[in-house]
């Protein structure tokens, strides 16, 4: 055995101190799932019970078939998926043309848009929420999930192009050039050059917008009526009742909420960091 | 097409967008907040609203929900802000020292975190400070009692009801919100880290720099565009925070827990809905975090390429 030095000793106490971080930041989330599959006589206890004694599927079961206010929870995940998938697909083609509008053309006020898009990040969205509600009203879009889709592309555009222009950027203008030279039009040069080059880019901003849209609360909240039309984190709000709360009920559907969200998030975890400092990190 | 059309051409929808869904609205908000807006403006066939000039301003002043939501907004954002950002920067310079293997388990970790959506964070420390079946209160009854009555002035924490008060529901949100957001900084600072050239940390070693020296000569100078960056968003994300508050505080009831933001929603959508007023609260939130930014949002400005 070697002899404990001190840069072992070192090396062992931050290797602690990484575990910490990882179990404060991973317990919540194993107590969520945990929780959902405790019967209810190992959750309401003062007992610490650090997992399923005896495991039930009964909170899940019971979330997809009888669910919460009225509608089963998979309506639920179904308008949220509905939702989420139409602000991706509107958006991100909107944030390709623009992104490549950007950073493939010079012309007068890029910087201007440019600029702009940083502005409006710093908008609150809770601000816009009053006259929004208003504009979806009297577009005869409030209680439709369409006037959710329209309100979250807004929401999640700005980010979506600033973070896809720096994926285009990086495809070396060459290839159209070369592309151009052959004989292609512009848009078979977009189509067949740039495009495919651009598709891992254009799926990790997809991602990104997907899990705004997918968590987004008080759009929800405020801009739909109809219970049968709620989305996930809008209907987890009625597992609480005026006495009790359902808590194996609230956890397994949190639980069937999240896991979409961490697959995803998995996938274009360093993406979204590089995207959301962009620049700033150059020396 | 000619060809200097074409760039024009592919931002229209999106600049209509950003156009009709953010720069018309925030237009609408000021222009709302001297109004008053109530429920017969905003149903089918509206009628014209009143205009009030500044009084929904100086109603929002005098009203002592004011004092009340602004005190939680500020002291949230600044307890918030700090935690974060001095949690997020040690995580990351850890991460920073760790082996390969041991790093990414860090991340991978901190990530699940990260990405648990905001409803479902404060629904999982609510019920971790549930005041008879929490995990939290449990904890703190481990704790010696000699211990717990030094530093806390009682011993037994059996059913201390958390989310009934102001103060500790503030409390919750903090702890909840911290969680969220440092792994978000803590990755940012170790992409920082790892695009400083180790050049200069061998020569501050060879001078016999010690750790907080280099961190101060060193790694804070030069990854002070990341900080201001992490600080602004920072800001903004906690200043407005909105989804978890309204989950820990069981919705817009609880007056006393209410910060700006919460405040504005409760105006304009409980009955009756003063729209006009909840309109001037927001803009009054939107100024206030307006004026803390412009300083560094000139300086992102500046730092990000946009040229």
């Amino acid at each position: 055995m070697r002899p404990l030095t001190a840069t072992r000793l070192k090396k062992s106490g931050l290797n602690a101190a990484g575990v910490l971080v990882v179990l404060f930041s991973v317990f919540p989330v194993y107590w969520m799932v945990a929780t959902a599959f405790k019967p209810n006589d190992e959750i309401f206890t003062t007992r610490f019970i650090p997992f399923p004694l005896a495991p039930t599927m009964d909170h899940v079961q019971r979330v997809l078939t009888k669910g919460v206010a009225g509608h089963s929870v998979w309506q639920y995940l179904l308008n949220s998926a509905i939702v989420a998938v139409g602000t991706v697909l509107i958006g991100s083609v909107f944030a390709l043309l623009a992104a490549t509008a950007v950073s493939r053309f010079r012309f007068r006020f890029r910087t201007s848009f440019l600029i702009l898009l940083l502005i409006v990040q710093m908008v609150p969205a809770e601000a816009l929420l009053i006259p929004l509600f208003l504009m979806v009203k009297r577009l005869g879009l409030y209680d439709q999930l369409l006037g959710l889709i329209v309100v979250n592309v807004g929401f999640t555009l700005p980010f979506a192009i600033w973070m896809l222009r720096t994926f285009v950027a990086a495809v070396p203008k060459e290839l159209e050039e070369a592309a151009a030279i052959d004989g292609a039009s512009r848009f078979v040069t977009f189509w067949k050059v740039l495009f495919p080059l651009v598709a891992p880019g254009l799926v990790a901003t997809s991602i990104f917008s997907f899990i705004t849209a997918w968590n987004e609360f008080v759009f929800a909240l405020t801009l739909i009526n109809d219970q049968g039309k709620y989305t996930m984190p809008v209907a987890l709000q009625f597992f609480t009742g005026q006495r009790s709360t359902d808590w194996g009920g609230i956890m397994a559907a949190s639980t069937l909420m999240t896991i979409p969200v961490i697959a995803f998030f998995l996938l274009v975890q360093r993406r979204m960091v590089s995207g959301l400092v962009a620049g700033a990190v150059k020396g | 097409m000619p060809a200097w059309l074409i760039p024009y051409t592919m931002l229209l929808p999106g600049l209509l967008v950003i156009a009709v869904l953010l720069l018309y609205p925030l237009y609408q908000m000021v222009d709302m907040s001297f109004h008053k807006v109530g429920l017969r403006q905003i149903r089918p066939n509206p009628q014209p609203a009143e205009f009030l000039g500044l009084d929904n301003y100086t109603q929002a002043l005098q009203s002592d929900l004011f004092w009340i939501s602004l005190r939680n907004t500020v002291t949230f954002a600044v307890i918030t802000v700090a935690l974060t950002l001095v949690t997020g920067t040690l995580v990351g310079l850890l991460m920073h020292k760790l082996g390969k293997k041991m790093s990414t388990f860090v991340i991978v970790g901190i990530m699940a975190a990260w990405a648990t959506p905001p409803t479902a964070t404060a629904i999982i420390w609510k019920w971790m400070f549930d005041p008879d079946a929490g995990v939290v209160n449990w904890l703190l009854n481990l704790l010696p009692d000699g211990l717990s009555t030094l530093v806390f002035g009682r011993a037994d924490w059996s059913g201390q009801p958390w989310l009934n008060d102001s103060s500790t529901i503030y409390l919750v949100l903090i702890v909840a919100v911290v969680w969220a957001s440092f792994p978000f900084i803590a990755v940012s600072v170790l992409a920082g880290l790892k695009s400083i050239p180790s050049e200069l940390y061998e020569a501050a070693t060879v001078d016999g720099s010690s750790p907080v020296m280099t961190f101060r000569k060193i790694t804070f100078p030069l990854l002070k565009p990341v900080f201001s960056v992490l600080l602004v968003l920072s800001i903004i994300w906690d200043f407005k925070v909105f989804t978890q508050l309204y989950v820990l505080a069981g919705g817009t009831t609880n007056r006393d827990a209410f910060n700006l933001s919460l405040w504005a929603y409760t105006e304009a959508f409980s009955a009756p809905p003063k729209m006009g007023f909840g309109a001037a609260i927001a803009v009054i939130l939107t100024v206030i975090m307006l004026l803390i930014t412009a300083v560094y949002v000139r300086q992102i400005v500046r730092t990000e390429d946009v040229r």
